[in-house]
This record gives C-alpha cells, structure tokens and sequence, in this order.
C-alpha cells in the first residue's frame, strides 16, 4: 500500500488541516487586533460610515422582516400552550426575555453573516486575486489600516443598532398575535414585557438587554475580522474568492453559536443577578 | 543599483528562481524576458518585498530587500513604483482619487499640493480627462496608465513594471512603451520591465536577460538578443515552434 493514501497520509492529512486551521485563527487573530488598533489611530469616518450605509441599513429591511415574523412564530407556538395553562399573559415575558436574550442578537448576526461578512470577503478577496492588496502594500497603504478597521467599526455598530431594531420589532410582533390569536390586549402584552426588562442592574438597562447588545457587538466584531482575513487571504482567481466566502460564513456562524453560548453562560451562570 | 545574488524560489516542489543572479545599472532600462509562468513577476515581487525567496540577496537602492523591517519596508517602498499587470486601481476610489492616494498615507506630503500633483501626473499619461472616472469606466490600456500614474505620483527611483502591455492592442501597446521611454529620459528613473512582447522589449530596452528555468541564461542589448546564437534565446525571440523550449514544454507537461 502506498503510505502516502494509506493510515499515514490520513494522519498528514489531519496534521495538515490543523496547522492550517491554527495559521488562520492566528492570521485571522492578529488582523483583528491590528485593524482594531488602526480604527483608533486613524479612524477612516467616511468609509465607516458608507459601510455602514452598505451593510447596515441595507439590511434593516431583512432584520425587520425576519424579526417580526419571528416574533410572532414565538408567541403563537407558546401563547396557545401558556393559553390551555390559563398563563396567556405570559407570553410578553416570554417573547420579551427571549429575544432579549437570544433570538434578537443571534438573528442579527446570522443576517449578517448572510448580507454582510459574505460581501466583506468577496470584496476583499476580489482585490487580493486581482492584486489590488499588493498595490495597496507596494503604495506603502496598509491593508489593517484601509480595508480591515473600518469594516470592522462599521459590522460592530451596525450589529448593535440591528439588534436593538430586532428586539424591538420581535416583541412588536408577539404582541400583534397575542392580541389577535390569544385575545390579549396589546396592552397589557407590553406591560408584562417591559416589566421583565424594568431590572435596573447595569445603568439605565436591565440585564438582559445589555448582555444581549455586548453579546452581538462582540459577535460583530469578531464576524468582520473573519471576513477580512478570508478575503485577505484569498488565491486563485475566482475559485478562490467563493472559497473564501464560503470559509467566511461558516466559520462566522459556527462563532456566532459559540460566542452566544459562552456569552450567555457568562451572563447568567457564571455571574447570576 | 539593483543586485540579486544567488536568489532561489520555490513554490511547493517546483523552483521558481534556481540561484539566480542579476545585475540592473543606475538609470537603465533592463527588460526580463521568459515564457509565461518562468518566475519573471516572482523577480519583480522579490525586488519589492511582496515575496521573500528561500535563499540569496536582492539588493534594491542599497538595502537588502528581505531583511527590511516592516517599517523599513514602508519607507524604503516610497521610492519605488510597480505596475501592476492589471494597473490594480482600487474599484471604489475615482481615477484621481487612486492617484492621491499614497499621497495622502504620506503624512509629510503637503496636503495643499496633492491636487495638483496628481493633476500633472494624470496629464503626463494623457488621462487628465479621465480624472473624475471610476476604474470600470476606463478601458484597460486607460487603468494602466492610472496604475502608472499612481505609481509616478511619489516620484520613484525605480520603476518596476509587470507585463506592462500584455492585453492591449498594439498602438495602445506603443503608446505604453513610449511612456516608460520618455519617463526614463526626463527623471532618469531605474526601470526593469518583465515582458513576452518582444517588439516592446527591443523598443523600451538598454538591455535585455533572458530568464529561463529559473537562471538567466543570456544578458546583452537589444541587437544582441535579436542575433543571439542561444538556440532558446533564439526560439524565443522568433516565437518559432520547433526548438529547445517546446521540447522543454512537452517534458513538463508529461511529469
């Protein structure tokens, strides 16, 4: 048997697969560190801010739809249930809490990942084929500083304002099925889900709402820098670029999921109210 | 001025650049010739730090190349230009605005002048029309002018230029290799350009090095190249199809 297909070039193959999984964390580390480091030195506001145009409220639409409909779906599944309970009026802190908490951050970022990490690594992976980066090395620009911070300001803003937009609108969405499926008046729908939002833990927000908000931030900013790296690491043509997206978005929702668990686990286990 | 020694390159298991040494004066033109995929834009890459080779020195403006600090590297690419086969204009930026660029990472370039030193470069490539374009409105021998321009704007001491007319129609293809001649006569400018035009090459050239697997196999101005007796330098010059560099084609081609 030829070692190089048999039980030795499998073992080569894995030992392969997990320096190159370990080279692009570290690559995709650094850059992040770095392009954070640059949005401070020299923020770029008028690329953010057109990113953020691009990204962000382009978006809106889809995060609201999604967010509503969503809503809706949670209060119809549990506020029949809660109903056959005699509890129907629960379900605004249910609707409430969960997207507080979940459902209005990790919609976000899925979203996100879909509309906006996707376009960060095709448009920068298109550059790093067609030379562009290199252009931009050899002109001494560095790639950090112009391409990598303000992607990285822009998706961290943006998940935030897309979150708080979602959770709004989610809860909006419960409410208009409590109110016509259950019979609960709006109301009192809205009272019981800003009651269990009123805790006054962390400043002028509950608890719920503020983990939730870091918890996509940080989802945010660490989907931008995968992105970039993707993109910045690009090769061979186009091949390479749908590679490169591809790389980014699944590896932006497996991160997501992560980064929402230990967050969450964080917040509410390891340092219960 | 520019100084490769013993300088080899690999790519996986195929060498690149075989201990490959080369020698470009102060103010010429030297052209690098070789098939498609010889290492030509690799050598290029080498002399701007955009690769790094496995051993050997490339001295660049007295500094060794792939030793440079990343700082150093910044500074010392100042005063290089490259142009890119694609001109590799930024998509989003206008024509002028890609120009401005380096000037406006440069912190130390008076801000006041910026206008108007793109405006003169633009004007020297015979874009000054096209400045408010986007790079996806200009044609492709108008981006590399812009890349050209871009790369003009520091006003660099040596220029490098990767395949500068490949892609272009020949009057377009002239127009180029005249701009690369008068730059060379009014700044004096170091230039080294990678090609398989040959008629460019003869055109633009002081001199010209054939570079073939992976060493340079012959050097010599343009009148020498044309007479050469090297039957690969020969084929290569003739694009005739019978010769050392097809049989060489076929035997990789088999491995």
């Amino acid at each position: 048997m030829n070692a190089a297909n048999g039980p030795l070039g499998a073992v080569a193959g894995l030992g392969r697969a997990v320096a190159e999984l370990f080279d692009r964390a570290g690559y995709t580390i650094v850059l992040l560190v770095r392009g954070t480091g640059w949005a401070f030195r020299k923020p770029r506001w008028r690329m953010t801010f057109s990113l953020m145009y691009d990204g962000g409220i382009q978006s809106l639409p889809v995060v609201a739809i999604v967010a509503l409909f969503a809503g809706m779906i949670i209060s119809l599944q549990t506020g029949i249930f809660l109903d056959q309970l005699g509890q129907g009026e629960t379900v605004g802190r249910i609707v409430a809490q969960t997207f507080a908490r979940e459902f209005g951050p990790f919609m976000t970022c899925i979203i996100l990942v879909g509309t906006v990490v996707s376009a960060y690594a095709a448009e920068i992976g298109t550059m790093a084929v067609s030379e562009e980066v290199s252009a931009l090395e050899v002109l001494s620009v560095r790639p950090a500083s112009y391409l990598v911070a303000p992607r990285i300001v822009a998706l961290t803003v943006m998940t935030f304002f897309l979150t708080v937009v979602a959770d709004i609108i989610g809860v909006i969405g419960g409410g208009l099925v409590a109110m016509n499926q259950i019979g609960l008046p709006m109301d009192r729908y809205l009272e019981n889900a800003l009651d269990t939002l009123s805790g006054r833990e962390w400043g002028y927000l509950p608890k719920d709402v503020y983990a939730g908000l870091m918890k996509a931030s940080f989802t945010g900013w660490v989907m931008a820098g995968v992105g970039c790296a993707q993109g910045l690491q690009a090769r061979g043509g186009a091949l390479g670029v749908g590679r490169a997206v591809r790389t980014a978005v699944i590896t932006s929702i497996v991160l997501t999921l992560i980064i929402s668990y230990n967050f969450s686990w964080v917040a509410y286990q390891a340092f219960p109210s | 001025m520019i100084h490769v020694e013993g300088v080899t390159k690999t790519y996986g298991s195929k060498v690149v650049l075989d201990n490959l040494d080369l020698d470009v004066q102060d103010g010429e033109t030297f052209v690098v010739i070789g098939k498609s995929g010889s290492g030509k834009s690799t050598l290029l890459r080498l002399m701007i730090g955009l690769t790094k080779p496995d051993s050997g020195r490339v001295v660049v403006l007295t500094k060794n190349v792939p030793r440079l600090s990343r700082k150093r590297l910044r500074r010392f690419r100042t005063k290089m230009g490259y142009l890119f086969q694609s001109g590799a204009l930024v998509n989003w930026l206008t024509l002028a605005q890609n120009v401005a660029l380096p000037l406006l990472e440069n912190p130390n370039f008076p801000r006041k002048r910026i206008d108007a030193k793109v405006m003169e470069v633009l004007y020297r490539v015979g874009l000054y029309d096209a400045a408010h374009l986007m790079p996806d409105q200009l044609s492709g021998g108008m981006r590399k002018r812009g890349g050209l321009a871009r790369s003009l704007v520091t006003d660099p001491q040596v220029m490098l230029y990767d395949e500068p007319t490949t892609g272009l129609d020949p009057v377009t293809a002239h127009a180029i290799d005249q701009l690369i001649i008068d730059l060379n006569r009014r700044t004096g400018v170091t230039s080294v350009v990678v090609s398989h035009d040959m008629e460019g090459a003869f055109r633009v050239a002081d001199r010209i090095a054939m570079l073939y697997r992976g060493r340079i196999i012959a050097t010599g101005t343009p009148d020498e190249i044309r007479l050469s007796a090297d039957p690969v330098v020969h084929q290569f010059v003739t694009g005739s199809l019978e010769g050392p560099l097809a049989e060489f084609a076929q035997k990789e081609e088999k491995s």
